[in-house]
């Protein structure tokens, strides 16, 4: 095919960061009217190729094309000016700013500066996209989606042809996500070209044309959606057979470990976001949390962990296997919770946020819950280094070195090493929140196996998750929360994802026993 | 009591007025997201060179004017404030150096130079000073200045006091209303998006430190040849009113048209030691002078808490205030 097809083409790109090879190699193009979902493992190099096209990273070597001709992108700007658009993972946007500012950042100095003017031609970019977009709200008012979408009317604004989106639905629920797609398709229709990453392999074939597979920085070839599976993407992004079934044993001799009652917890603005909740968690076995996102999921492992007041009237009794009596744990301080044996690992969206130290490495990282022991004034090094090898290896995270500062890894290896050290800490209750958020397909089947392991042991596990399908094949009862209320605990082997669907959305009567 | 109050509020404009051009240079570096701990280090800057270059241009020429000495002296203070915010730009925006470190040594690096050139400049002397100079900056404004009390409170001044309202008025207009203000506003919140948006970021914070620079200075030479009196002797007074610049910035919560009001609030409270045993009819010991001189740094934390139990995200500093920025930086 001759090369003037291609919208943008890379041609043998390599980019290195010190001793890391990031790419190697890589060639691929996307033609105009194309939808080219990238897909690797984590840390493959997927966003840092996609940021040397937006003009973020230079390439060490190899060249870039844009519409048949050689070009140097050394800025984001150079790239605009191109017609290049990206939609960061993390918002590339000004919090204090109105909608109508962020947009105005980003226009050419050929177009006089008049926020009116910005203002009215967004508005009508919302209107063409069918966008619901609130162009005076500040940014830090707005949701995750609406800033997605506020990301998207800026490249659009700015004209642009070639559009990347790095994890576009990582943070989305499914409608949102519909809602998303629709648009890419509309902007496909206008003659765009599109490349989309994301590791939700479903998404890859609903929504892409074309598919091309990075594997450790390489570039292992790319397919047409229509003749790949879900098994065949998998096999070429790993580069072997994985078995993409989760294993679910039945619970073995389930001991009660904690028994909820009358769970309620009111924001600080005074809203109920827990609404009496009462339920019971056993050990060996999976009990999952399902609900969509902002429905009481993190308040109700908060409130367990101690990190978040309780209303009068909550009773939240933790029966250890060592004490005969059980623990009122309402009261206690997270610190001793967490030593009892009730672990918490939540994966915020920004994955950094909560549970590592960006500027540390794995070693020092896994200190942070290891500090307290031993009875010498000095840090004891050597149990966390080796605590932190163990998970390199076992997760396979990709670090030059255990004392790297985390926050160079890439999003997929940060979580392994923050879900790796919670998992090490010999738990009586685990509480995991997204646990596989942004992961790729197998570091989830690795988190899934671990969980697995976990609830062998005898561990009480607690799942909040946003994949339905996993969900229902992980869990040996699913608890479903709508509006901070509990509606309803149902049988992971019998639900259907209708059921929990329905659930999630409206409050059913529940027939009392 | 009214008399006193009229001198309270003539002591504390002019005071106000150094450490507004402090805190509206500094709001305007800060904005790009540098924190510049070296504003009194600038202010010296400024002062020294203002008065050095208008004391040898009356020593020198045959028939010294003041019109001629205002030009020489501002663009002398100017210039020489802008290379100290050179200095402090290209140490932590080209070589990413620690911006509190790094603003620190310019202020100890600032109050140094102008006290050690100062020493050739008095040769033995306790003080010197340029006259001619201070004539033309203290010149009152003619009419407005005779009508009575409001002419007296008011109109009393050198020009620079009114300069000083004009830029804050200006710089609120540009921080605003324009382009450039609004991709200044970017780079200090997040540069991140600001260069993904194609703002050149190095630019924008090596000019908004080098003008910010700039205007500190002025407040600067506004001490040593109105304020003072013209004159210069090695004193460690300016240091005190950068600092008191630096909390106004807070203070304001980087608003620049509340640092005029705030400048002559800083003022009053300054000399509230002075008017408050008249006022009150008390006498106060002198070892409490210094307490009640401590009032604008109380008040400064008084804002910081209100502000920060707020949370109103519009009154809090620049998201990156004080980090390095780089592109390949993860």
């Amino acid at each position: 095919m001759a090369q003037t097809e291609y919208a943008v083409q890379l041609n043998h790109v390599t980019k290195t960061f010190g001793p890391v090879v990031a790419n190697r190699d890589v060639s691929l193009g996307v033609r105009s009217g194309e939808i080219l979902a990238l897909l690797g493992e984590n840390g493959s190099g997927k966003t840092t190729l996609m940021n040397m096209i937006a003009g973020i990273y230079f390439p060490d070597e190899g060249e870039i094309l844009v519409g048949g001709k050689e070009v140097t992108i050394r800025s984001p700007k150079d790239a605009l000016e191109l017609g290049i658009g990206m939609i960061h993972q993390h918002f590339k946007l000004v919090d204090v700013f109105t909608a109508t500012e962020n947009i105005a950042l980003s226009m050419g100095h050929e177009e006089k500066f008049d926020l009116k003017r910005v203002h009215d031609r967004a508005r009508a970019i919302c209107e063409k996209y069918q966008f619901a977009l609130d162009l005076d709200q500040k940014v830090y008012e707005m949701s995750v989606s609406q800033k997605q979408t506020l990301e998207i009317v800026k490249v659009l604004y700015r004209g642009a042809d070639i559009l990347i989106l790095d994890e576009p639905t990582a943070v989305l629920t499914p409608q949102e996500t519909e809602r998303l797609f629709t648009v890419i398709r509309n902007m496909k229709a206008d003659g765009k070209a599109v490349i989309i990453i994301t590791h939700k392999l479903h998404e890859v074939l609903a929504i892409s044309d074309r598919v091309a597979i990075l594997r450790k920085g390489e570039y292992v070839g790319d397919i047409a959606t229509a003749d790949a599976t879900e098994e065949s993407l998998t096999e070429m992004m790993v580069g072997e057979k994985v078995e993409l079934n989760i294993d679910r044993p039945a619970p073995v001799n389930p001991v009660k470990r904690l028994d909820i009652q009358h769970l309620s917890v009111r924001s600080p603005e005074g809203v109920t976001v827990l609404d009496d909740a009462t339920f019971q968690v056993y050990g060996g076995e999976i009990l999952g949390i399902a609900g969509i996102s902002g429905n009481g999921q993190k308040e109700l492992l908060e409130a367990i962990a101690g990190l978040q007041p309780v209303e009068p009237g909550t009773s939240i009794q933790f029966f250890s296997p060592d004490v005969v009596d059980p623990v009122q744990l309402v009261g206690k301080s997270p610190k001793a919770i967490c030593e009892a044996g009730i672990h918490l690992s939540f994966v915020p969206e920004d994955r950094l946020g909560m549970g590592l130290v960006g500027s540390m490495g794995m070693t020092d990282n896994m200190m942070l819950k290891s500090y307290g022991k031993g009875h010498s004034p000095l840090v004891d090094r050597k149990a966390p280094h080796d605590l932190a090898a163990t998970i390199k290896e076992e997760l396979g995270v990709v670090t030059p070195d255990l004392n790297t500062p985390v926050s160079r890894l890439s999003g997929g290896n940060v979580q392994k090493v923050l879900v790796g050290r919670e998992l090490a800490a010999d738990p009586i209750v685990l509480m995991t929140a997204y646990a596989v958020r942004g992961l790729d397909i197998n570091t989830s089947y690795t988190i899934y196996r671990l969980l697995n392991e976990q609830k062998k042991n005898g561990v009480a596990v607690l799942y909040v998750g946003e994949d339905l399908d996993v969900l229902l094949e992980l869990c040996d009862r699913i608890l479903v929360l709508c509006g901070g209320r509990v509606n309803g605990i149902l049988d992971g082997r019998t639900a259907t994802k209708e059921e929990v669907g329905l659930r999630m959305t409206q409050l059913i009567k529940e027939e009392q026993a | 009591m009214h008399s006193s109050l009229i001198a309270w509020i003539m002591r504390a404009i002019p005071f106000g007025t150094i450490i507004m051009y402090g805190a509206l240079g500094e709001t305007v570096t800060e904005k790009s997201g540098n924190l510049n701990l070296g504003v009194p280090g600038i202010m010296y800057l400024g002062g020294f060179a203002g008065f050095a270059s208008a004391y040898y241009y009356e020593n020198t020429a045959a028939n010294p004017n003041g019109l001629v000495s205002i030009l020489i002296a501002l663009s002398c203070a100017i210039l020489a404030s802008m290379a100290g915010g050179l200095i402090y730009a290209f140490l932590t925006i080209s070589l990413r150096a620690n911006q509190n470190v790094t603003g620190l040594a310019l202020t100890t690096f600032g109050m140094g130079v102008a006290n050690f050139f100062g020493v050739f400049i008095l040769n033995g002397a306790s003080y010197s000073a340029a006259p001619i100079a201070n004539k033309a900056f203290a010149a009152k404004l003619p009419v407005l200045s005779g009508l009575g009390t409001v002419g007296q409170t008011v109109f009393s001044y050198g020009f620079l006091v009114y300069a000083a309202i004009v830029l804050a008025v200006v710089l609120h207009w540009f921080l605003t209303r324009t382009r450039a203000g609004l991709n200044l506003r970017a780079v200090g919140e997040n540069p991140a998006t600001a260069d993904a948006a194609g703002i050149n970021v190095t630019r924008y914070k090596y000019l908004a430190t080098c003008i910010g620079a700039g205007i500190c200075g002025i407040g600067g030479l506004y001490y040593v040849l109105d304020y003072n009196q013209g004159i210069w002797a090695t004193t460690g007074q300016i240091e005190a009113l950068g600092w008191l610049a630096v909390a106004l910035v807070i203070f304001t919560t980087w608003k620049p048209l509340n640092a005029i009001w705030g400048a002559y609030l800083f003022g009053m409270l300054y000399w509230l030691y002075q008017f408050l045993p008249t006022l009150l009819g008390i006498t106060l010991a002198s070892y409490m002078t210094d307490l009640v001189q401590m009032v604008p740094y109380v008040v400064t934390i008084l804002v910081l808490i209100v502000v920060s139990m707020r949370k109103k995200k519009e009154n809090q500093p620049p998201e990156h205030l004080g980090l390095p920025y780089f592109r390949e930086e993860r």
